[in-house]
């Protein structure tokens, strides 16, 4: 924990639960007059992580794994921290099952090019679901259609949800790959990945999941889910943009031929071909992102300081807040569950008679940040017959007063164009 | 409160007085902003040159289809190269700055100038105005 942490560390040392107005002060963008309900899109980045980015280029600066001198000793040092820190936050056996992406996007892409393009052909079945963000459903159209592979699709039920029985259902003979997200990014239902991945282990299918919208707002531990590979972006979890990362089994990732090749994930090169590095930098070719893993490492910390009680408590609380608010404002309608306990801190909804990017742009009349779109999830859009939808996802640094505002401007979106209700 | 959606834009959403079909149009040409799905199907009955009548039928915020009902305010009874001027005009006013006398001839759909503020809105408010310019440039697009 750096000094620049220091409001939330003094609060919890008081034993206090961590209210919104001390964690606040710790992320330099907050400000009273922005409501920031964006955050399953990209999340706000705390003092530390900033700082921790700053550090690296003003005193750590080399090219990590290359140099022979100090400096670039250092930011190796940092960057393989980081992996260490990754592979403690997930529960990894081996830091090495901690590949450096971009984001949750690449990670998936690297399991479609580098494992499903090399392991499958025509007979073999992959399986996904309708409702899932397009980085989890195009790479996998892709593998598919190139293999000749065949692609299955679980519908949810209307609340998000999948059954363990419906995934049995449609794991046809055959699928070698089943993809599914732990939590959709539109309904934020949360799917039973540990059942899903037993199931799908017994059929003799590698199991993927997406934690974009899960690792950062729940503890994810990989060796208790049994996942073959997670997938997740640095900055939906406080760290910067440009860092993600896939986990995988070793097993699996050793067997895996290279993702992208170039710089610095060779054994040797000849003209002749080249074989590869060790984990993980088979994986990372080219110069990497040091300063991201740093700033990723020091959202790990956050979260590891302020703890999973506390961030899960306050969170179930705004959705609960927001909910039961939304559910009093006529026209109104969430989609999902009823229930706020279902949604993960994710509430899309619709205004009747307001389109959803009208919706946003009032909103930001108010200087409150909601999403409005197909929130890169036109099938499952599709499937619950919406063209489009507006999206208010929390974070544990929003507090009551900011829902408040957003249930206000909710309330009189109607009446700013011009119904007469 | 300082807000883009004034009365003129809520109105012409909500009562729309060219949206509906238009069965003996002679020019018909969709526009379509993938990125939002805003979808308008433009009409029009152009005669010697003139615009005689037009509707619009199609889905999408309040902007695309606002301004779309108001253009079609101000083109219909207007010549073909009148028509293609203002709509030169509005599309300058959104994305540039157009003189005083220029915004006189845009009459109500000069009301939605303030979207030039807001880049993300602003293909939404020239959707139906460069449907209205392909389709009087290239009648042989019509559907």
């Amino acid at each position: 924990m750096t000094e620049n942490c220091r409001n939330t560390e003094k609060q919890m040392q008081r034993g206090g639960s961590c209210p919104a107005e001390a964690v606040r002060k710790d992320f330099p963008i907050l400000t009273e007059r922005t409501a920031y309900l964006d955050n399953a899109a990209t999340t706000q980045k705390p003092r530390c992580v900033i700082e921790a980015v700053k550090r690296f280029y003003e005193e750590e600066n080399a090219n990590p794994l290359r140099g022979l001198y100090e400096l670039s000793a250092a930011a190796t040092q940092e960057y393989e921290d980081a992996r260490e820190a990754v592979q403690g936050f997930i529960g990894a056996s081996f830091p090495e099952e901690i590949i450096f992406t971009r984001n949750t996007t690449e990670s998936l892409n690297l399991i479609a090019y580098s494992w499903a393009l090399n392991n499958l052909g025509p007979g073999d079945g992959i399986l996904t679901s309708v409702e899932e963000h397009h980085s989890n459903l195009l790479p996998w159209q892709m593998a598919a259609k190139k293999t000749g592979a065949s692609l299955y699709y679980l519908e949810p039920d209307r609340e998000g949800r999948i059954s363990g029985e419906a995934f049995r259902a449609a794991l046809k003979p055959g699928t070698k790959l089943a993809a599914v997200t732990q939590v959709s990014n539109v309904l934020g239902a949360e799917n039973d990945i540990r059942l899903f991945a037993e199931i799908a282990h017994e059929a003799g299918a590698v199991f993927v999941c997406d934690g974009a919208q899960s690792v950062p707002h729940m503890k994810v531990d990989v060796r208790e889910l049994d996942v073959d590979f997670l997938a997740f972006s640095g900055h939906k979890m406080l760290g910067p943009m440009g860092i993600g990362v896939l986990y995988g089994k070793k097993a699996l990732l050793e067997e895996m031929d290279p993702f992208l090749r170039g710089g610095e994930m060779i054994r040797s090169v000849s003209l002749d071909g080249a074989s590869w590095a060790q984990l993980p930098a088979k994986f990372e070719a080219g110069t990497v992102n040091a300063a991201g893993a740093a700033g990723l490492h020091a959202a790990i910390r956050y979260y590891e300081k302020l703890g999973w009680d506390r961030i899960t408590e306050a969170e179930r609380e705004l959705t609960r807040y927001a909910i039961e608010g939304m559910k009093k404002i006529p026209f109104v309608k969430i989609l999902g569950s009823p229930d706020p306990e279902r949604h993960n801190a994710i509430v899309t909804f619709t205004v009747e008679g307001v389109h959803p990017h009208d919706i946003a742009a009032i909103m930001d009349e108010d200087h409150i940040c909601v999403r409005a779109g197909h929130h890169c999830a036109q099938p499952l859009m599709n499937f619950l017959g919406v063209s489009s939808s507006a999206r208010a996802s929390f974070a544990f640094y929003n507090t009551k007063e900011e829902i408040d505002r957003f249930l206000v401007c909710l309330g009189s979106l109607r009446r700013r164009m011009g119904y007469e209700d | 409160m300082n807000t883009f959606y004034n009365e003129i834009l809520t109105d012409h959403n909500l009562h729309p007085g060219n949206k509906h079909d238009l069965p003996d149009a002679n020019y018909i040409l969709e526009g379509v902003n993938p990125s939002c799905g805003d979808d308008i199907i433009l009409k029009l009955r152009v005669e010697d040159g003139m615009v005689k009548d037009g509707a619009y039928t199609g889905d999408g915020c309040a902007i695309s289809q606002a301004s779309a009902d108001i253009m079609l305010d101000l083109v219909i009874g207007k010549s073909v190269q009148e028509a293609e001027e203002l709509s030169e005009i509005f599309v300058r006013m959104i994305t540039g700055s157009i003189s005083g006398e220029e915004a006189e001839r845009l009459e109500e759909a000069g009301a939605l100038q303030d979207i030039s503020h807001m880049p993300s809105r602003v293909k939404c408010a020239v959707l139906g105005w460069h449907t209205l310019d392909e389709i009087l440039r290239h009648p042989e697009k019509t559907v």
